[in-house]
């Protein structure tokens, strides 16, 4: 079976769900951010397989940018994430409630 | 230089206000020899300009835009001379007489102060040469009328009387503006500078004039056409409305018939501003801006006939409600109206000349008769009730011959000034209408008859309380007033040879009717020496005087009591329940509008929605973040459901 570009569509759809999934409904927050990077890679995976495809390097070249991008990200929202759980002393989503009416 | 010399009539009495404002009014004496100097040099400057041939200043621009000038520059003609000698010179009498009336009253310095600015207002109306700038000069009388009627502004009455007299005004000068408009649109400018005013006339056909002079002449509709076929942008109508509107302003500032009401309360104010501001000057200030514009009266007979109605009317009027006043100072109110009255009818009779011969003659004696009231009063601690007084004829004998030489001139006693004025008058009023001519001799009966019941009264019989048995007789700022004022009310009728007020007066009206007709009018002349004139005025005078003789004397408690009259025939009271009640349910109504539907409604209303909204919207802040990331994921799934496939 040959391996086309909806094959890796797929799977980068597969892998988006998965990771908005984890976003929705796990309650740690690490783990939520795990899932937002998956959905990032997503993504990225979709840029490589077009890139592949249309025999062009652009989305080859975007996805360093992205790696960049969420390699910054990742350094601010663990900090946030460190600076958080040294106020509140917790990680669950679900005692974040300060905004709440 | 001698140009300008005439600008000091009104930079005098304006510095004096400044001055006084400033700082003079916590100094009264000096604030008194200010206003007192300011008012004799503006006498002087007056018979310099009266006899001593002062030109005009020249007059600068004021206001330039295209189609509507206004100068401020200054009319010197016989008729501004006459009427800035009575203006300038009974001020000057009346300053002197305040300084000993308000001598103990710890507002002088104040009081000063509003005599001054008055001066300056009233002498700016006699002057000026445009109606803008009179119309300027006549709200500054008003603003002075205000503040002196409400000098005791701690006494309520007297707070209310000057609201009253500001508010009556503002009404009238509403159809005063309308009238100004009008003239402004007919004649292209609002000089009235005469030899303007003849150029203007010089257009309008003589056909229309006679229509006035003569009622058998043209009839509106007539001089319509003939306006359309000369191409002057006139009607008669707009005529009408232009007379009438100016006539409405000298029926609030001379208190005619509907307006009348603020004149007897402003009494509440000092004596000697009943006697300058609200009997010899200001009040007559309507009858003179009248005669300003006479000759463009003439063109719209209705609205002679309307003058000449609502004067005759407020005369006899105002006699029938003096019969039964008894404060002395609202009797002599009363018969000021009365007296406008009939100069208001003398122009619409076509006599301005006679209307300012009377206009003179009767500051005179109205002011005398006002400040020997104020010497009354004076004397007797603040008593105004005539029948409160009695016996003073021998205890303060200077005060009661003067007051009784002002009685005499004003009741047209032979010999003496209103004697002269009023018979012309009315021998002017026979000319134009006998009706207006008997209605004027009902009130010379009156006018007798009251003034007699007023003397009788205050002056004579037993005193009718403690206060009059023992009263002090003036000092001498207020007594050399009355002597001036009393010779002046003596003599003020009398031609030596050709020369006095009254020639005067005609030798005005009689260039204005030569410049108005070059062509050559015969103008009315009243017939002199008839059986009517000879005989009528002095029978219903001689009538007026016994029959009060007849019921007052020595009479403790008043023979007539004539309800209606005594109670002004109701007219404050229907103001009262119609205008002002009237006004309190408009003002109830809009207050209700005001809170319920400006303020409930739409103020507080859209804030309440914004809350309510609020208060929704809030309900979706639910602080699960996994929610909000749900319906934020759900949103762009359906984005791109409806972007890809929802076509």
């Amino acid at each position: 079976m040959e391996i086309t570009l909806n094959h890796y569509l797929a799977v980068a759809a597969v892998l988006f769900a998965i990771g908005l999934m984890g976003v929705i409904m796990r309650r740690n927050i690490l783990i939520i951010y795990m899932s937002i990077e998956m959905m990032l890679q997503a993504a990225n995976l979709t840029f490589v397989a077009f890139s592949r495809f249309n025999n062009q390097l652009d989305g080859q070249v975007f996805v360093f940018f992205v790696i960049t991008v969420a390699a910054a990200e990742v350094a601010v929202g663990l900090a946030l994430i460190v600076a958080l759980y040294r106020l509140k002393r917790t990680t669950q989503i679900q005692d974040l409630t300060t905004l709440k009416f | 230089m001698e140009h300008y010399v005439a600008w000091f009539l009104l930079i005098t009495p304006l510095v004096a206000t400044i001055a006084i404002l400033l700082n003079l009014h916590r100094k009264p004496d000096y604030a008194a020899f200010a206003s007192i100097g300011s008012a004799s040099l503006c006498f002087l400057i007056a018979l310099a300009v009266a006899f001593g041939g002062i030109q005009p200043p020249t007059s600068f621009e004021w206001i330039a835009l295209p189609g509507f000038n206004v100068d401020m520059g200054m009319i010197f003609d016989p008729l501004s001379k006459g009427m800035l000698l009575v203006v300038t010179g009974v001020g000057l009498v009346i300053h002197i007489y305040s300084y000993g009336y308000m001598d103990h009253d710890p507002g002088k310095g104040r009081f000063f102060g509003g005599l001054s600015i008055f001066m300056f207002s009233m002498t700016g109306i006699v002057l000026a040469d445009n109606l803008i700038m009179l119309f300027l000069f006549w709200e500054g009388v008003g603003l002075s009328s205000y503040l002196l009627i409400g000098f005791w502004y701690e006494k309520e009455s007297a707070a209310q009387a000057a609201n009253k007299a500001f508010v009556c005004n503002r009404l009238a000068d509403f159809g005063f503006m309308i009238g100004i408009l009008t003239f402004w649109f007919l004649m292209g400018t609002v000089s009235v500078k005469p030899e303007v005013v003849a150029e203007k006339y010089q257009q309008i056909p003589p056909s229309w004039v006679h229509s006035t002079l003569n009622p058998e002449g043209a009839t509106a509709a007539q001089l319509d056409s003939t306006a359309a076929k000369h191409g002057v942008r006139t009607s008669a109508v707009l005529l009408t409305v232009m007379v009438v509107g100016l006539f409405f302003g000298c029926i609030g500032k001379s208190a005619m018939f509907p307006f009348h009401v603020w004149l007897p309360d402003a009494m509440e104010g000092p004596t000697p501003v009943s006697a300058l501001i609200h009997a010899a000057t200001m009040v007559a200030a309507g009858v003179y801006m009248l005669c300003r514009v006479y000759p463009l009266l003439l063109l719209s007979a209705p609205g002679m006939f309307f003058i000449a109605f609502i004067g005759c009317f407020t005369a006899v009027f105002a006699a029938l409600i003096a019969v039964q006043q008894n404060d002395i100072k609202r009797i002599l109110a009363y018969s000021t109206l009365s007296q406008l009255g009939y100069m208001v009818m003398a122009v619409g009779c076509g006599g301005p000349d006679a209307a300012m011969f009377h206009l003179t003659t009767h500051a005179f004696f109205k002011a005398l008769l006002f400040l020997a009231a104020g010497s009354v009063i004076h004397a007797l601690h603040e008593e105004q009730d005539i029948w409160k007084m009695g016996g003073l004829w021998n205890k303060i004998p200077l005060t009661f011959y003067t007051f009784a030489i002002g009685m005499l001139a004003l009741i047209g006693f032979p010999g003496l000034a209103g004697f002269f004025s009023k018979d012309y008058l009315l021998s002017i009023a026979y000319v134009r209408s006998p009706g207006f001519y008997w209605v004027g001799v009902i009130t010379a009966c009156l006018t007798a008859f009251y003034m007699t019941r007023l003397v009788v009264v205050a002056f004579f019989g037993p005193p009718r309380a403690h206060a009059a048995e023992h009263p002090h007789e003036s000092p001498l700022p207020m007594t050399i007033p009355l002597v001036i004022l009393a010779v002046l009310s003596f003599i003020g009728g009398w031609s030596f040879g050709g020369y006095g007020i009254q020639p005067f007066y005609h030798g005005w009206f009689m260039d204005v009717i030569h410049s108005m007709y070059p062509l050559g009018v015969v103008v009315p002349e009243p017939e002199t020496g008839t059986f009517l004139e000879m005989i009528v005025p002095g029978a219903v005078v001689l009538l007026g005087v016994v029959s009060a003789f007849y019921l007052y004397w020595g009479s403790k408690t008043d023979p007539l009591d004539i309800r209606i009259l005594a109670n002004k025939f109701y007219i404050d009271e229907l103001y009262d329940r119609s205008l002002v009640g009237g006004q309190q349910l408009a003002a109830r109504f809009l207050n209700w509008i005001d809170g319920w539907i400006l303020g409930g409604l739409i103020i507080r209303g859209s804030a309440y929605v914004s809350v309510g909204v609020g208060e929704l919207f809030r309900l979706f802040q639910t602080g699960s973040l996994q929610g909000y990331a749900f319906v934020f994921s759900l949103g762009g799934i359906l984005l791109i459901y409806f972007t890809l496939f929802a076509h």
